[in-house]
C-alpha cells in the first residue's frame, strides 16, 4: 500500500489560489497557479515569487559531538561554518554515490540539515546508522517545520518592512539570522534554488497562515509553484536529486567537487572518492543546448559517436533564453565545451553541444 | 470551468472541429480544457499544407512546459492551411484556443465522420464538467 499523500500547512491556500496540485515526493504540492509556469518563472527573474517548500526535510543535531558527527556524514566541512552560516553539502555512500544533497546550517546550539522531501526516510536511515559512539542527538523536525522561499530581485524590499528587528542587508549570501517576521519566529536565510536574491523562512507550521498572509499583503508577490522552481534551478544548472545526481553518481562526476573536502580526516565515502580521483573520472555531468528545435526531457536517450550513452538527466526550454537546454553524463574524456552529441526525441536524433553552465548568468543572487 | 462553445464538435482526445464556414473545410485546434491541462505551450509541430490524414491519425505534436502531447485529426482529410502565427507565438493556443490559436484547416474527405464526433454536452460530460 502506498503511503497517503501528505499536505503542507499551505495546502488550502494553494487550492484557494487555483493551483494545480500534483503528487510530489509524497506530498500534494502546487505545480503551478493560474499565472502559468512561464509567467511564474519570469516573475522570479524580474520581481519576486513565493514558493511553499515545506515538503523539505529538516534534521536537528545536538550534543557535544554534533560537529564531529555532521563532519563525518557530510562531504563538505561544517567546521568551516560560523554560527549563522549555511553550506551546500551532501551525504555519501561508502561507495561514493550520493545519498542526498543537503544544506547544513550552524546555529549556536545545534546544526540543522535540510534534505530533499523524497529522501527523508532514506537519509534518516543512513545517518542514524552512522551515529556510532558519538555523543550526539538526532531529531527529525520535518513535520514541525514549515518553509517558504521568497525569491527574486525584490525579495529584500518586500520582506524588510515585516522584520524591523533585523537588517536584511547585513545578511550575506548563505548566511542566516533568527528573527521575527510579521511576528513569527523564523530562521531567515539568504539562500535559494533560483539564482535570484532571496530568502528562505523556516518557521512553525502553526504560524504558517500568519506569515503567508503578511507576505502576500505586501503586494506584488507572485505565487510560484514547483514547475517554475524546476526551470529556474535548471537555468542555474543547480542539480536536482533523482535527475542530475543519485545513488550511483558521485559528486566528482556531477561537478560538485567543490562541496567535497578531501582534506578532512575522514568522512563517509572519502576512500571511494580518493580512489576515483586517482583512477580518473569515467563520466562527467555537462550542460548542453540543442542545435535544432526540440524539447529535451528527463529520460530521452543520449548518443555519443552514434552509440547510446545514458539519458538526459534534466531538460527544458529555458523560459529566460528560449533555448532548449539540459544536462547529461558524457564520457569524461569527451565532455569539453563545444563537444557535439545527439539527443533522441520521439525517434529523431537532434544535434546537441556541450555548453558552459550556468545557462543563465544574469541572476541577482549574491 | 473550461469554455465549451456550443457550435463546435469535439473528440475524446480534446481536439475541436469548427465547421462554421460554408465550404467543405473545417478549423481544428485543441480545447480550452486541453490547453489548461497542458499549461504553457512552448511550440507546436504542424504538418505542411497538402498532407492527408486518416481519422484519428496523429497530425502533429504540441510541446508544453510540463509535457508533450500528440494531436489527433478528428476526421479524415487534407490540410489546406496551417496557422502560421503559431510559429512565432504558440501562446495563442493558451490565450485563445478557439480563435487565434486554431491549428490547421482541413478539407473533409467524408462529412459523415463529423456526425460521430462529440457535441458540446457530451464533451462536457467527458471532461467531468
Amino acid at each position: 500500500m502506498a503511503e497517503p499523500l501528505k499536505r503542507t500547512p499551505f495546502y488550502d491556500f494553494h487550492v484557494a489560489a487555483g493551483a494545480k496540485i500534483v503528487p510530489f515526493a509524497g506530498f500534494e504540492m502546487p505545480v503551478q497557479y493560474p499565472t502559468g509556469i512561464t509567467a511564474e518563472h519570469n516573475a522570479v527573474r524580474r520581481s519576486v515569487g513565493l514558493f511553499d517548500v515545506s515538503h523539505m526535510g529538516e534534521f536537528e543535531v545536538t550534543g557535544p559531538d554534533a560537529l564531529a558527527f555532521v563532519s563525518r556524514v557530510t562531504a563538505n566541512d561544517p567546521a568551516a561554518l560560523d554560527v549563522g552560516q549555511a553550506q551546500y553539502s551532501c551525504f555519501l555512500h561508502e561507495h561514493g554515490g550520493i545519498v542526498d544533497d543537503c544544506l547544513v546550517y550552524r546555529l549556536a546550539d545545534r546544526f540543522m540539515i535540510v534534505v530533499n522531501a523524497a529522501n527523508i526516510a532514506k537519509d534518516w536511515a543512513h545517518i542514524t546508522t552512522q551515529l556510532g559512539n558519538d555523543d550526539a542527538r538526532l531529531v527529525d523536525r520535518s513535520d514541525d517545520t514549515a518553509l517558504l522561499a521568497l525569491q527574486g530581485p525584490l525579495a529584500q524590499a518586500v520582506l524588510q518592512p515585516l522584520c524591523p528587528g533585523v537588517d536584511l542587508e547585513a545578511i550575506g549570501y548563505y548566511r542566516f539570522a533568527t528573527a521575527e517576521v510579521a511576528g513569527v519566529q523564523c530562521i531567515l536565510s539568504r539562500t535559494g534554488y533560483t539564482g535570484e536574491d532571496g530568502f528562505e523562512l523556516y518557521h512553525s507550521p502553526d504560524q504558517a497562515r500568519k506569515l503567508w498572509d503578511a507576505i502576500l499583503a505586501r503586494g506584488g508577490v507572485t505565487l510560484t509553484g514547483l514547475g517554475a522552481r524546476d526551470s529556474l534551478r535548471l537555468e542555474m544548472a543547480y542539480p536536482l536529486y533523482g535527475n542530475d545526481i543519485d545513488d550511483q553518481t558521485t559528486p566528482l562526476e556531477a561537478g560538485l567537487g567543490w562541496i567535497v573536502r578531501m582534506r578532512k580526516a575522514s568522512f563517509v565515502g572519502k576512500t571511494a572518492l580518493a580512489d576515483q580521483k586517482a583512477k580518473g573520472l569515467r563520466n562527467r555531468l555537462v550542460g548542453f543546448r540543442l542545435k535544432e528545435r526540440g524539447f529535451p526531457r528527463h529520460g530521452h536517450s543520449v548518443y555519443v559517436g552514434g552509440e547510446p550513452f545514458g539519458h538526459v538527466r534534466s531538460g527544458t526550454v529555458s523560459p529566460s533564453t528560449g533555448e532548449a537546454i539540459g544536462t547529461a553524463y558524457l564520457p569524461a574524456g569527451g565532455a569539453a565545451t563545444g563537444t557535439s552529441f545527439e539527443v533522441e526525441i520521439r525517434g529523431r536524433r537532434l544535434g546537441a553541444e556541450v555548453v558552459e553552465t550556468p545557462f543563465w548568468r544574469r541572476g541577482s543572487h549574491r | 470551468m473550461s469554455k465549451i462553445p456550443e457550435h463546435l464538435l469535439y473528440t475524446e482526445e480534446h481536439e475541436y472541429v469548427n465547421k462554421a464556414d460554408a465550404d467543405d473545410s473545417v478549423e481544428i485546434g485543441i480545447t480550452d480544457y486541453a490547453q489548461g491541462e497542458l499549461g504553457d505551450v512552448v511550440y507546436v509541430d504542424l504538418p505542411a499544407a497538402g498532407t492527408k490524414f486518416a481519422q484519428m491519425e496523429p497530425f502533429g505534436t504540441i510541446e508544453a512546459v510540463k509535457a508533450v502531447s500528440e494531436l489527433y485529426c478528428p476526421v479524415a482529410g487534407e490540410v489546406v492551411e496551417v496557422n502560421a502565427a503559431l510559429e512565432a507565438d504558440p501562446s495563442l493556443i493558451n490565450k485563445d484556443p478557439y480563435g487565434a490559436g486554431w491549428m490547421i484547416r482541413l478539407r473533409v474527405k467524408n462529412p459523415a465522420e463529423l456526425e460521430r464526433l462529440l457535441g458540446p454536452n457530451d464533451y462536457a460530460t467527458h471532461i467531468g464538467q
